[in-house]
């Protein structure tokens, strides 16, 4: 295919917005597409250097034990092993949050749930490795496992899972007032309560985690399948005992992470120190199951919820509360607590909240940040909630939810700053597609209608620091443009996005920009690709860099008497670096202190929240409860659209994963196992399984977004599992009040209905759980006063 | 990752070969022809052998005559399922073919080796590691059964989608042994038992499945299962059927994963024989075949849900058989 020459450098750029783009908006194939698709691109198991040894972890088969003795002499005299560690070997304590430096690359005291890591094996190939595993014999003590909330919330018959937290096997508690609840419950005309249970799922990634490590010179060298280069890096150092100008963290090209590769893992720190020991290149590819167990998903989230409403749906109150099964171990367990309560404000104005949250530690994987982490399972209750108070009073939902509908340029009452917001558009959008409204209402025929929001970005960084989120260096030399960044391409497109940016500032294509990007060596700091920050804060660095260079290419050709528009970018570069020397600039991204005045602001706050709202078509037959989703219709506020493409990809690969959780995915467990750790048990959805997904774009041209772009990765995931629930109750007249809604819990649902019971299947009670005083906020000024309007 | 272990291949060059080798070899080997369930049990340590032997000799034709149809046991599931005359004879059998996992996996598992598929549980299809720690089962390592730990017996479930419909049809596998060939009803390849489900000897080779003329026969076969491709069967029904005017005149009732074996429902067939198919025949015809049926907790979904669901499997199966436009009454 020829290309037209680019047009250099246009004279009216740098292009902002409202003006005319070249690259942004223009729906383009992926940087990265021909190598992806043609099996060129190079995967962390791709990687096979010279000597490369392989590694094995054995892993506890006990959900919760004390460790007398491990035995590896057996192991070790296996011929082809080349090293054995335990947690002796690695006893430094490392986990994501600092506030929870609970995992151990290796334990060697206790373990607290089937699949925790207590030793590893190097050896010539992975079958001896996985042998020399085997022979390794490990002496427990096996304690009372506890494997549900209620059973983390009781007395422990043996001793607690973890030795911080409490009482009892409770792991964080908050609880948290904004403005007065108690006098807007008594202004409501009509308050009703819900109780409902999202059951945990995990994130499924095509490929497993994998890591190969290399000592040379002294120096550590990682490459990874992670989200997190940066994090990697930081636990390497302080696990290892290491400087961390001494480690070198690169991104392997990835295949999916959705969450799951957000953690720093046990066997990225176990290879790095097994390259140390042997001096030879140790790789470790988890296998399917070993991937089930690493987790950090979806956390099971038992909540109650009551809402105060004026007698035309207006929300005067909201009580929310949450238990979270946390899992064996930290993760991001203290923030996905916080989220289960920080953004049921964001979509809907509520004058007074009170947020009460519990998560506690069960003998399972740990839980962690899932695409919309914490966010999906509140977001489940409160649109089904509202839904069942809309019918109560004899409103129309839809219209009921939208009375209640957040306004742009205003503060929530947990101080959450909203800029653009497109909910109104994105509500009609799909009502009209879908012909809601005039929908017909057949037996077993339904549809259902939910919103939802999310953060472009979380507005702190994990670790305290003021330092800038993402910062992109772009380099210019005999016409050629390199932009470094190291924000890591996880197949959502980063990758593709900093190249359109900088194509778009230097009037290019992206195909012109050579990227070098998620490796700490080369790269300078991108936090990572998690909560929906990369396109937002590496776009807003890289258009600071590009601009600046653009200005350098600028002054070069003016000084020559000429015009930027009458000479080519070759010729433009090749004047500037002659003028100028070695042509660098650099950008960077720091999030506005935008956080409220009180402990656990620091969840919630977004320099920009995307907007989705979506209708489910469904058929649900009484006879079985078997669910056929005919279609679904979205529309997502992304601010901007990049890469229309690339929005599209991320909202339909968001459906699909929300149709999987509403419909099927869950992470069970039975006698402490995981009760189905591998692909054909853990049922997600198939082609076959779904439907035509009909996409619309919303553009609302955030004030603080590249070009006006806001997040598409994760929102569009969250409207889709109320709206599966609320179309089988438009369906059949049943509330499924839980997730997965399988059909043995529909036609459960309907014995209840025909018997005259409640008809409903879900949760019965929420437990007594010793929340804190609650500490009270005073809500901040509701519209974002004019000087901090013009400030962002 | 998982890694296959290691096991010498052999390749005999005909059945009789085949079946020496195996009788030779004993329980150290196995048969393997599309390996679409073998391989990964390979890995999850679930067979330990020494060796495979492989039939890829095995031919892959349909052989139509007067009275019979012969389907080579090496004919892939996805030929089966969409061979015209196939198609135009057998329409229960080939849907069953077709809703057979997934397409790569109908590519490339033959119809000899859906009959001998293994019995499934979801306490034993699980890796080494996972048995280990769950406790090994009576089926593979351990003594007991997981499911049902006061039972003697192994409960692992009867996977198989084609073998219900092949049985409902009175069909015959060929199978070849080291000195002889012989013949036997695909209804008495079968055993109740979730270890030693197949009653063939161990060193027989599948050599031909045949379904008896049956151009005045109706059939059909539902499948129950989580998703719309890849999963086994949680319940299913095949029914073969001939009628005259709209009156039942034969009746073979099959289900499949219901029990360790093919579970055949005569008292339901006797029902509908000189009754005609309504709504109300069917819905009888129905729970007295879904009465011996005993789903367990040891497959997708809960087993409440799956033990009322062969009810419907059951009536579907009988609907569409008799909506069938079958020869002169057709």
């Amino acid at each position: 295919m020829s290309e037209p020459p680019h047009p250099g450098l246009r004279p009216d750029l740098p292009a902002g917005r409202g003006r005319e783009f070249s690259v942004i908006g223009k729906p383009l194939p992926k940087v990265d597409a021909a190598s992806r698709v043609t099996g060129q691109a190079v995967y962390a198991d791709d990687i096979l250097l010279p000597r490369t040894l392989h590694c094995r972890i054995l892993r506890s088969p006990h959900p919760h034990a004390r460790i007398r003795s491990i035995d590896t002499s057996a192991a070790r005299r296996i011929p082809g092993v080349q090293a054995v560690i335990t947690g002796a070997d690695l006893p430094v304590k490392f986990g994501i949050l600092p506030v929870t430096q609970d995992e151990r690359a290796l334990e060697h005291e206790k373990v607290r749930y089937v699949g925790d890591p207590i030793a590893a094996v190097a050896a010539t190939d992975e079958e001896i490795a996985a042998a020399a595993c085997d022979a390794i014999a490990v002496e427990y003590e096996v304690l009372e496992p506890v494997m549900s909330i209620d059973a983390a919330l009781a007395n422990p018959k043996d001793e607690r899972i973890q030795d911080y937290g409490g009482p009892n096997n409770i792991h964080k508690l908050v609880a948290l007032e904004f403005g007065d609840v108690e006098n807007g419950f008594e202004r409501a005309d009509h308050v009703r309560e819900d109780i409902f249970f999202f059951q945990g799922n995990t994130h499924l990634p095509m490929e497993q985690h994998s890591a190969i490590a290399t000592y040379v010179d002294g120096k550590v060298t990682l490459w990874s399948s992670t989200q997190v280069v940066h994090y990697v890096h930081r636990a390497l150092a302080k696990v290892l005992e290491m400087p961390m100008n001494r480690i070198r963290v690169i991104g392997a090209a990835h295949g999916g992470g959705f969450g799951g590769k957000t953690d720093p893992f046990a066997h990225e720190i176990i290879v790095a120190k097994l390259a140390m020991i042997t001096g030879r290149p140790v790789k470790c590819t988890l296998t399917r199951e070993e991937v089930f167990y690493a987790h950090r998903g979806r956390h099971p989230v038992l909540m109650w919820m009551r809402t105060g409403v004026t007698r035309d749906g207006r929300i005067t109150a909201m009580h929310f509360k949450s238990a979270l099964d946390g899992g064996a171990y930290g993760s991001y367990g203290v923030a996905s607590t916080f989220y289960t309560g920080a953004l049921q404000t964001v979509t809907y104005d509520i004058p007074a909240y009170r947020f009460e949250g519990c998560r506690v530690f069960t003998n399972k994987p740990p839980c962690g940040p899932k695409r919309g982490h914490g966010t999906p399972q509140p977001r489940f209750a409160i649109e089904l909630h509202l839904e069942k108070i809309a019918r109560e009073l004899g409103l129309d939902p839809v219209e009921m939810k939208r009375r209640n509908f957040v306004k742009p340029m205003t503060r929530t009452v947990n101080w959450l700053r909203v800029t653009s917001c497109g909910l109104d558009e994105c509500t009609e959008r799909v009502m009209k597609g879908s012909g809601f409204r005039e929908r017909e209402h057949g037996p077993g025929r339904g549809m259902g209608f939910a919103i939802s929001s999310y953060l472009s970005g979380a507005g702190t960084a994990i670790y305290w620091n003021d330092m800038p989120h993402s910062e992109v260096q772009i380099k210019v030399d005999r016409g050629g443009v390199t932009a470094y960044c190291g924000a890591m391409d996880i197949g959502q497109g980063s990758d593709s996005v900093l190249a359109a940016v900088v194509a778009e500032e230097l009037g290019l294509q992206p195909k012109d920009i050579r990227l070098v990007t998620a490796d700490t060596d080369a790269t300078p700091i991108d936090l990572g690709s998690y909560s929906s920050r990369v396109t937002f804060m590496a776009g807003n660095a890289a258009l600071e860099a590009a601009r600046k260079m653009r200005a350098l290419l600028v002054e070069a050709v003016e000084a020559t008497g000429r015009r930027i528009d009458e000479v080519s970018f070759e010729e433009a570069s090749m004047l500037a670096e002659a003028r100028f020397g070695t042509l660098a600039t650099a950008g960077s991204y720091t999030p506005p202190k935008i956080a409220g005045p009180y402990k656990g602001s620091g969840v919630g706050p977004s320099p920009a929240y995307s907007y989705s709202a979506c209708v489910v078509d469904l058929d649900a037959d009484p006879r079985t409860g078997l669910i056929h989703v005919n279609r679904i219709w979205i529309a997502h506020d992304v601010g901007r659209a990049i890469n229309p493409l690339l929005v599209e990809g991320q909202v339909e690969g968001s459906v699909y994963m929300g149709l999987g959780e509403a419909l099927m995915e869950e992470q069970t467990f039975r006698k402490g196992l995981h009760k189905w750790p591998s692909m054909l048990e853990y049922k997600s959805p198939t082609f076959l399984d779904m439907p035509d997904v009909e996409t619309y774009l919303v553009e609302t041209n955030d004030p603080e977004g590249p070009y006006g772009a806001k997040e598409a990765g994760q929102g569009p995931l969250l409207p889709v599992i109320p709206a599966v629930s609320a179309a089988v109750f438009d369906a059949l007249g049943v509330w499924i009040d839980e997730v997965p809604i399988t059909p043995e819990k529909i036609v459960e649902a309907l014995r209840r209905k025909d018997k005259g019971e409640p008809a409903r299947y879900g949760p019965q009670r929420f437990p007594d759980i010793p929340y804190p005083t609650t500490i009270k906020v005073e809500p901040p000024p509701k519209e974002l006063d004019r000087a901090a309007a013009a400030s962002i | 990752m998982l890694r296959l272990p290691r096991f010498k291949y052999l390749r005999p060059k005909t059945a009789r070969e085949a079946a020496r080798m195996a009788a030779d070899l004993g329980p150290r080997a196995m048969f393997v022809a599309g390996g679409t369930d073998l391989f990964p049990k390979l890995k999850r340590r679930q067979f330990e052998i020494e060796a495979l032997i492989g039939l890829d000799f095995l031919s892959r034709s349909v052989h139509h005559g007067e009275d019979e149809t012969v389907l080579d046991a090496g004919m892939t599931l996805a030929a089966a399922s969409s061979n015209a005359n196939l198609r135009a004879n057998y329409p229960g059998y080939t849907q069953a073919a077709g809703l057979v996992s997934s397409p790569p996996l109908r590519n490339a598992g033959t119809i000899g080796g859906n009959l001998c598929v293994d019995t499934r549980c979801n306490y034993y299809d699980m890796t080494y590691e996972w048995r280990k720690a769950a406790g090994f089962c009576i089926k593979k390592d351990g003594d007991i059964c997981l499911v049902a730990p006061s039972s003697s017996r192994c409960w692992a479930v009867s996977s198989s989608d084609t073998a219900p419909v092949a049985i409902a049809l009175g069909a015959l596998v060929t199978l070849a042994g080291p000195d002889a060939e012989r013949q036997l009803p695909v209804a008495a390849l079968y055993r109740d038992d979730g270890i030693d489900y197949l009653a063939k000897q161990p060193s027989e080779v599948v050599t031909a499945l045949r379904l008896p003329a049956a151009s005045e026969t109706r059939t059909a076969y539902v499948k129950l299962r989580r998703r719309g491709s890849i999963d086994f069967p949680i319940a299913g029904c095949a029914v073969a059927m001939r009628l005259e005017g709209s009156t039942v005149t034969s009746c073979r009732i099959v289900l499949s994963a219901v029990a360790s074996h093919p579970l055949e429902a005569p008292e339901a067939a006797e029902f509908l024989i000189g009754r005609r198919i309504d709504g109300e025949s069917v819905k009888t015809a129905a729970e007295i075949a879904a009465r011996p049926a005993k789903p367990l907790d040891n497959a997708d979904l809960n087993h409440f849900w799956r033990k009322r669901m062969v009810r419907m499997v059951v009536e579907q199966a009988l609907l569409l058989a008799n909506d069938q436009k079958r020869g002169p009454d057709g």
